[in-house]
């Protein structure tokens, strides 16, 4: 009886695992209200008649130096802010007034990352499952906190400062699975992404973007887009010698996660060093985009975007989902806009290039790889264009109704010296110094883009490349901020200009909206420098100098310091 | 007889500009002993500089071959990478007169050494105890408070910023940088 008992539990247990992957696709929900699949949000309070009476309602101070590019999540009556590093993740109780602090949480940090952190931007979160809160931290741990009280109910170190690497970007929940990938591209890491047990914290698998097929996961259900990237550990032979070791790939961005495919996408980051010349061939899997098993790790697809990549060029910027019909059927699609200036469209099942048009007004992507200026080792190539930071200034956002794309956009160029360079553990893999400049007195563009007609539909010129997040909501609102520290609502349909706010720093994080406990719609900001542009605008950059911040200091000189360097969290309403 | 005078002299003076230039190729072991032998302070972020510095003349700010060793060590050891051509990264600047551990060679000399908590790595081994003075000499050179008369040679990398010699720090104040506390 005892025996029969057993196996009835085991048979249980059993079913319950296999439930939590067969079982109904859940959305994840980021503050239940923005889907972070396409950054739209369904709340429609707020739309584009109302948008301009919006009020400011509270704000609230991290007294950190600088913000971290998450957008406040959500938790039931509370809301999670999670500072600049060393960070701090607060609670902030919305049922009593003026952003009053329910707990607070501050992990140790390893101040070495303070040095390692420079052009990646930077989402950690906080993210939620519904009872458990996680955050990544800038000097490689992820964290899982009980939003209650704020407890930290387990912390695990993932990317290792010493070796170059840290995160900047929170973890994705896959199902019960966090998954997590390294930034490190400029200090010669190897990119990997892993999957932990969401209720320990324990890894479950971690695959690499370079070396043999065993590490990248290519092995068993792997099907390139194209034909040239099938063979055997293409992730060592398309290096010279052991260089895929150091060859960066790194996986800094967002990953997507898929409910009804069950598919993870990830984009993996430049090669390094920047300067090409030390690593002839195709530098496989690096600026390319994967498709994994969330179970397994095992890749399904991959299409290479920059094979043997030229420029340095991010790789950061987030994938969408959109459900339409391409070319007569209905397909699943994943909307990648890339560094070169070019939207890419790809069929999420195989990896198939349904598109890649250029969403650039000015400066062009070069049209092909035989006109693209080819930078050699000593010698100075003068406008490459868009610049290593690349043409998408941050996540773009998808309107579901219309499929139409709002992409924040950085119109810059760069003169490039490719130099030797030197793999020293811990120490930046570059090989290049680098000017940017622009020829444009609009550095910046949001662009609205008909996914389907393939073309523009209305374009904003601004002074400053734009490094926020863009936001749009079923209200017909697209939210965007700019360096100079504008919140900006515009109209979805023409891009008229409908509301401002001048806030007290750089705008480089994502804005969000959500439903407060008094059931009104709220728009939330938190308003502080990070990332390039962010690092850019520090105190301890010297402007006289053309190659200081990556090149980027120049970029910003005629930018006011902000007038409070603190990150600041800004919410607003309907009055 | 004038002229006799003359080229002695001018033998005389073509020596002394000579002396700017000297180089050794190896160290006298005492010397190259005594370099290590820096005093830090108890926290850890300056010191006094080993006798032998002042004996010889403060070789690794005064002398051009020195400076420029320094200058291409700056780039193979990827102090570009943080510091940019002194501009700063993720690193701070070295042009604007501000240091975070003091303006003194030793200072530096102990930073590149064993590395500083908020992101220095320690090139200590990777470096000799001379080559980490010449790499201290010029990176002081680049944040000089006043002009310099010795300057490594010619940039051959992309022009970015006036030469070492040329540009003094000019102090910016923390209320230059940041409106916000001049209001305070």
């Amino acid at each position: 009886m005892l025996q029969q008992d057993r196996w009835l539990a085991v048979a249980l247990l059993l079913s319950l695992a296999c439930e939590s992957f067969a079982g109904p696709a859940q959305p994840v929900s980021q503050g239940a209200s923005v889907n972070p699949a396409t950054r739209f949000s369904s709340l429609a309070q707020i739309d584009r008649h109302n948008v301009g009476q919006l009020k400011l309602a509270f704000t609230f101070r991290t007294g950190r130096l600088g913000a971290q590019g998450s957008a406040p999540l959500l938790w039931g009556t509370k809301l999670l802010i999670l500072s600049a590093f060393p960070h701090t993740l607060f609670a902030l109780d919305l049922t009593r007034p003026n952003g009053t602090i329910s707990w607070q949480l501050t992990p140790a940090a390893n101040r070495v990352v303070d040095g390692l952190h420079c052009c990646d931007r930077i989402h950690l979160g906080p993210i939620s499952n519904g009872n458990r809160v996680y955050i990544g931290t800038l000097d490689g741990h992820v964290i899982a906190v009980d939003p209650q009280h704020g407890q930290p109910v387990w912390d695990v170190a993932v990317a290792d400062p010493a070796l170059g690497e840290t995160l900047a970007s929170a973890p994705t929940l896959a199902q019960d699975r966090l998954i997590v990938g390294n930034a490190g591209d400029d200090f010669g890491a190897r990119g990997w992404i892993a999957a932990l047990d969401s209720n320990t914290g324990r890894t479950l698998w971690k695959r690499y973007s370079t070396g043999p097929d065993q590490d990248v996961g290519t092995r068993r259900e792997f099907q390139p887009s194209r034909p040239e990237d099938s063979g055997i550990d293409l992730g060592t032979h398309s290096w010279p010698g052991t260089s895929w070791q150091h060859g960066g790939g790194s996986v800094s961005g967002w990953t997507l996660y898929d409910p009804t495919l069950q598919l993870l996408f990830h984009n993996t980051g430049p090669a390094a060093p920047w300067n090409p010349e030390p690593r002839p061939g195709n530098n496989l899997w690096t600026a390319g985009v994967f498709a994994r098993d969330p179970r397994t790790g095992e890749a399904r697809w991959f299409t290479g975007l920059h094979r043997h990549g030229l420029y340095g060029w991010r790789n950061g910027s987030a994938n969408l989902i959109l459900e339409h019909a391409w070319g007569g059927s209905a397909r699943s699609l994943l909307i990648h806009p890339d560094a070169d200036g070019r939207l890419y469209v790809m069929d999420r099942k195989t990896g198939e290039l349904l598109a890649a048009d250029s969403f650039l007004s000015e400066p062009r992507a070069q049209k092909t790889s035989s006109t693209a200026p080819i930078p050699r080792t000593n010698l100075q190539v003068r406008n490459i264009c868009p610049a290593w930071v690349g043409a998408v200034g941050a996540d773009a956002a998808l309107d579901e109704a219309t499929s139409w794309l709002y992409i924040p956009v950085s119109r810059l160029c760069m003169d490039l010296e490719d130099r030797s360079a030197n793999y020293i553990q811990g120490t930046p893999f570059i090989g290049a110094n680098v000017r940017v400049n622009s020829n444009s007195a609009a550095r910046g563009e949001l662009v609205a883009w008909n996914i389907v007609a393939r073309k523009a539909v209305w374009r904003i010129p601004e002074r400053l490349p734009i490094a926020a997040d863009t936001l749009v909501t079923r209200g017909g609102v697209v939210f965007y901020g700019t360096l100079d520290g504008m919140l900006k609502a515009v109209d979805a349909h023409t891009g008229a200009l409908l509301w401002q706010f001048k806030t007290a720093a750089a705008l480089t994080g994502q804005p969000t909206t959500y439903e407060g406990p008094d059931g009104r719609q709220y728009i939330a900001v938190v308003a502080g420098a990070s990332g390039p542009y962010g690092l850019a605008q520090q105190a301890w950059i010297d402007r006289r100098d053309a190659t200081a911040a990556r090149g980027l200091a120049r970029v910003m000189a005629n930018v006011d310091p902000p007038r409070d360097p603190s990150g600041t969290l800004y919410v607003f309403g309907l009055p | 007889m004038t002229g006799r005078i003359f080229s002695l002299v001018f033998g005389a003076v073509l020596l002394t500009a000579c002396q700017r230039e000297s180089r050794s190729f190896r160290l006298d072991p005492p010397i190259a002993a005594s370099l290590e032998a820096v005093a830090p302070m108890p926290n850890g972020i300056g010191g006094a500089p080993p006798d032998s510095d002042a004996v010889l003349g403060h070789p690794y700010l005064t002398n051009a071959y020195n400076l420029n060793q320094g200058k291409q060590l700056y780039t193979w050891f990827n102090c570009k990478g943080c510091h940019a051509d002194g501009g700063g990264v993720t690193g701070p600047s070295f042009l604007n007169g501000w240091w975070r551990y003091g303006p003194q060679a030793v200072s530096i000399f102990i930073s590149i050494r064993d590395g500083r908590p908020r992101g220095m790595p320690a090139f200590g081994n990777h470096l000799t105890t001379e080559q980490l003075w010449q790499l201290a000499g010029y990176v002081r050179t680049i944040g000089a408070y006043s002009a310099m008369t010795a300057a490594p040679s010619r940039n051959d990398e992309m022009q970015s910023r006036p030469a070492e010699n040329r540009a003094p720090a000019a102090i910016a104040t923390p209320s230059d940088q940041w409106p916000a506390t001049r209001y305070r």
